[in-house]
C-alpha cells in the first residue's frame, strides 16, 4: 500500500501504525492459545497433582509431587477402558453406517433431477437446527416399546440419524465441485448409474468421506442426553455419561483428581483427532454450514 | 427416449436417497409429530400412566407454571448473552487468525480444539475451575486482589453468579465454531477491497464496518443460526454444572423437559413443552432465512 502511494502516509505514521498493529497482534495470538488451552491445562496439571495439592489453599499451579495414582484409579477401580471401548464401538459404527446411507443420498441431490429436491434439503437442512431434546420423548417410547435400552442399537441408530443431515450437506457441496465429464465419460463407456458411482465416484470421494467421517466421529463420541437415559448398565455406558457421573455420585467429597484424569482421557482422542485432520475439520464445517 | 432415461435417472434418485429419508423420518419425523400427538392427553402418575385425552389442558396448564415460564427466561438470557459474546469473540479470534504472523497454522489448530471436545467432559472441567473451595478462578482474583484473601464467591451457589458461569463456559466451549466460520468468510473477501479503500484514506476501523461487516453478514447470520439453535436446547452443560441449579437459576427449557418425563413422569405436559419449544425454533428459523435471503440479495445487488 505504502510503497504505491507514498504522499498518502507520511514514514514516521506508517511505522508507529506497523509497530502497533505488531503489538496488538502479539497481544491477540497470545490471548486466543491462552483462552484455548488454559482449561484444559488447569485439567492436565489436577490429575497428575496428589490429592495435598489439589486441596491446598492458596492453589498450588505446578504440582511439587508428580502422581499417576489418578489415572491408575480410573482403569483399576472403575470400568474405564470399557467405556472408552463403548464409546469407540458406538461412534465408529454410527460414522460408517451414516455415511453408507447419506453419501448416495447426497450424490442423488446433487447430480439427479430428484421431485421435491429444494423441499428434501430445506427439511435436511432445518433437521440440523434440532436440539436432541424435542427427540427424547419419541425415542424414549421407541426404545421402550421395541427392548433396545441397555442395547447399543438405542445409541448407534440415533447417532446415525444426526450425523446424516451433515453428511448430505457436505458430500452434496463435494459431489456439486466434480466436473460433470466425469460421469459423462464413464456412461459413453457403458458404464450403469451404480457402476460408475461404486467404480469411479467411491475413490474420488475418499478425503471428503474422511472429513465427514470426522465430524460425525467427534458428534457421536460427545452425545450425552440419548446416552444417559438409554444405557443404564454400568458395563455399557459411554464416556460423557461416565465422567459426569464420577461428580454426580459422591455428593461430599468429589474426587477430583480422578475426574480430571477422566475428562483427560476421554478428551484425548478428540484432541488428537483436531491435531491432525485440522484442516479437514475446518473445511467440513464450513461445508456443512455455509454452502448448505 | 429422453423420457425413459429421465424416469430411470428418477427412479435411481429414490433408491439412492430412501434409506437415509427413513432413518430421518424414524428419528426425526416421527419422536416430533408423536409430541404432537401425546400433548394432547394427560399421561402421569394421576392417571397411573395411562394416557388420557385432555386436549388443549397440558397447554392450558403452561400458561400456568411458572416454572416454565422460568424456564424460557433462563434459556432466554443464556442463549441471548452467549451468542453476543461468542459473537464478539469468535470475530476477535477470527481477525486475529487472519493475520499473517509465524506458527499460524499451529495457533488456528489450538484454537478449533475446545469446539471438538466433549460437552459433559468440559462441564466438569469447569465446575472445577469455578469451584467455591479450591478452585483456580477464585485463586485467580485473590492473586490479583480482586477479591479479598479467604472469601471465595461461591460462582455455582448463587442464582446470578451461577447463569454467569454456565455461560462462560458455554462462550469457551463454542466461540471456535463461530470464528471457524467467520474466518472462512474472512478469507474469501478479495484483498484489494481493502488496498482501495485504504488509498481513499479510510481508517482500519472504517474499512470493517464498512467492508468486513457487510460482507461477512450471511456468515454471522448463518452462525448466530446454527449458535440460537444450539444453545435454545442446551442440555449437557447445565445438568452436568449446576443441574439446573440452584433454586432453578440455570434450568433451561431442556432440562425442565428432562425432569418433567424422567423425574415427574409427565409424560403428555412433557410433549406440550417439547412443541412449544419446536415451534419456537422453527419460527427463529423461518426469520433467519427471511434475513438471509434479504442479505443475499442485498449483497448481489
Amino acid at each position: 500500500m505504502t510503497t504505491t502511494h507514498p504522499s498518502a502516509y507520511p514514514a514516521a505514521k506508517t511505522d508507529r501504525a506497523f509497530s502497533l498493529r505488531k503489538v496488538l497482534l502479539t497481544i491477540g495470538v497470545i490471548f486466543v492459545v491462552v483462552f484455548s488451552l488454559a482449561p484444559i491445562l488447569w485439567q492436565v496439571l489436577t490429575s497428575i497433582k496428589v490429592n495435598a495439592d489439589i486441596a491446598a489453599i492458596p492453589n498450588v499451579y505446578f504440582p511439587r509431587q508428580f502422581t499417576l495414582q489418578h489415572y491408575i484409579e480410573i482403569f483399576n477401580r472403575r470400568p474405564f477402558l470399557n467405556y472408552m471401548l463403548n464409546s469407540f464401538f458406538v461412534a465408529a459404527t454410527s460414522t460408517l453406517l451414516c455415511l453408507a446411507l447419506g453419501t448416495p443420498a447426497a450424490y442423488a441431490l446433487a447430480r439427479l433431477r430428484v421431485p421435491g429436491e429444494r423441499f428434501i434439503l430445506a427439511l435436511v437442512l432445518i433437521v440440523t437446527l434440532f436440539p436432541y431434546i424435542l427427540l427424547f420423548i419419541g425415542l424414549l417410547e421407541i426404545v421402550r416399546a421395541t427392548g433396545l435400552a441397555n442395547n447399543y442399537l438405542a445409541l448407534i441408530i440415533p447417532y446415525t440419524a444426526i450425523n446424516i443431515p451433515l453428511t448430505i450437506l457436505v458430500m452434496r457441496s463435494f459431489f456439486q465441485q466434480l466436473p460433470r465429464d466425469l460421469e459423462d465419460s464413464a456412461k459413453v463407456d457403458g458404464y450403469n448409474t451404480w457402476q460408475m458411482l461404486v467404480r469411479i465416484l467411491l475413490p474420488l470421494t475418499t478425503p471428503a468421506l474422511v472429513t465427514t467421517g470426522i465430524l460425525a466421529f467427534i458428534a457421536a463420541w460427545n452425545e450425552f442426553i440419548f446416552a444417559l437415559t438409554f444405557i443404564t448398565r454400568e458395563s455399557m455406558k459411554t464416556i460423557p455419561v461416565a465422567v459426569a457421573q464420577i461428580s454426580g455420585t459422591a455428593v461430599f467429597e468429589i474426587p477430583y483428581g480422578a475426574l480430571a484424569a477422566a475428562t483427560v482421557v476421554g478428551t484425548l482422542p478428540l484432541v488428537i483427532l483436531v491435531l491432525l485432520f485440522q484442516r479437514r475439520i475446518v473445511q467440513g464445517l464450513t461445508a456443512g454450514a455455509v454452502k448448505g | 427416449m429422453t423420457d425413459t432415461i429421465r424416469a430411470r435417472e428418477q427412479r435411481t434418485g429414490w433408491i439412492l436417497l430412501i434409506p437415509a429419508l427413513l432413518v430421518l423420518l424414524l428419528v426425526y419425523a416421527y419422536p416430533i409429530l408423536r409430541s404432537f400427538w401425546l400433548s394432547l392427553f394427560t399421561q402421569n402418575l394421576g392417571t397411573e400412566l395411562q394416557p388420557v385425552f385432555s386436549g388443549l389442558e397440558n397447554y392450558g396448564r403452561m400458561a400456568q407454571d411458572g416454572r416454565f415460564w422460568q424456564s424460557i427466561i433462563n434459556t432466554t438470557v443464556f442463549t441471548i448473552s452467549s451468542l453476543i459474546l461468542e459473537l464478539i469473540l469468535g470475530m476477535a479470534i477470527a481477525l486475529v487468525l487472519n493475520q499473517a504472523f509465524r506458527g499460524r497454522s499451529t495457533v488456528r489448530t489450538i484454537a478449533i480444539i475446545p469446539w471438538a471436545l466433549p460437552t459433559a467432559l468440559i462441564a466438569t472441567t469447569w465446575a472445577w475451575i469455578f469451584n467455591a473451595e479450591f478452585g483456580v478462578w477464585n485463586d485467580i482474583l485473590m492473586r490479583l486482589n480482586i477479591i479479598p484473601e479467604g472469601q471465595g464467591i461461591n460462582w455455582l451457589g448463587e442464582p446470578t453468579l451461577a447463569m454467569m458461569s454456565v455461560i462462560a463456559a458455554d462462550v469457551w466451549k463454542t466461540t471456535p465454531f463461530i470464528s471457524i466460520l467467520l474466518l472462512a468468510g474472512l478469507q474469501s473477501i478479495p484483498e484489494d477491497l481493502y488496498e482501495a479503500h485504504a488509498i481513499d484514506g479510510a481508517s482500519a476501523w472504517q474499512s470493517f464496518r464498512q467492508i468486513t461487516l457487510p460482507l461477512l453478514m450471511p456468515q454471522i447470520l448463518i452462525a448466530s443460526l446454527f449458535r440460537f439453535a444450539q444453545a435454545f436446547g442446551i442440555f449437557d452443560l447445565i445438568a452436568v454444572m449446576t443441574g439446573g441449579g440452584p433454586a432453578g437459576a440455570t434450568e433451561t427449557v431442556s432440562i425442565y423437559v428432562y425432569a418433567t418425563i424422567m423425574r415427574y413422569l409427565d409424560f403428555g405436559y412433557g410433549a406440550a413443552l417439547v412443541v412449544i419449544t419446536f415451534l419456537v425454533l422453527i419460527l427463529a428459523v423461518a426469520l433467519a432465512a427471511v434475513l438471509l435471503s434479504k442479505t443475499r440479495t442485498a449483497l448481489r445487488g
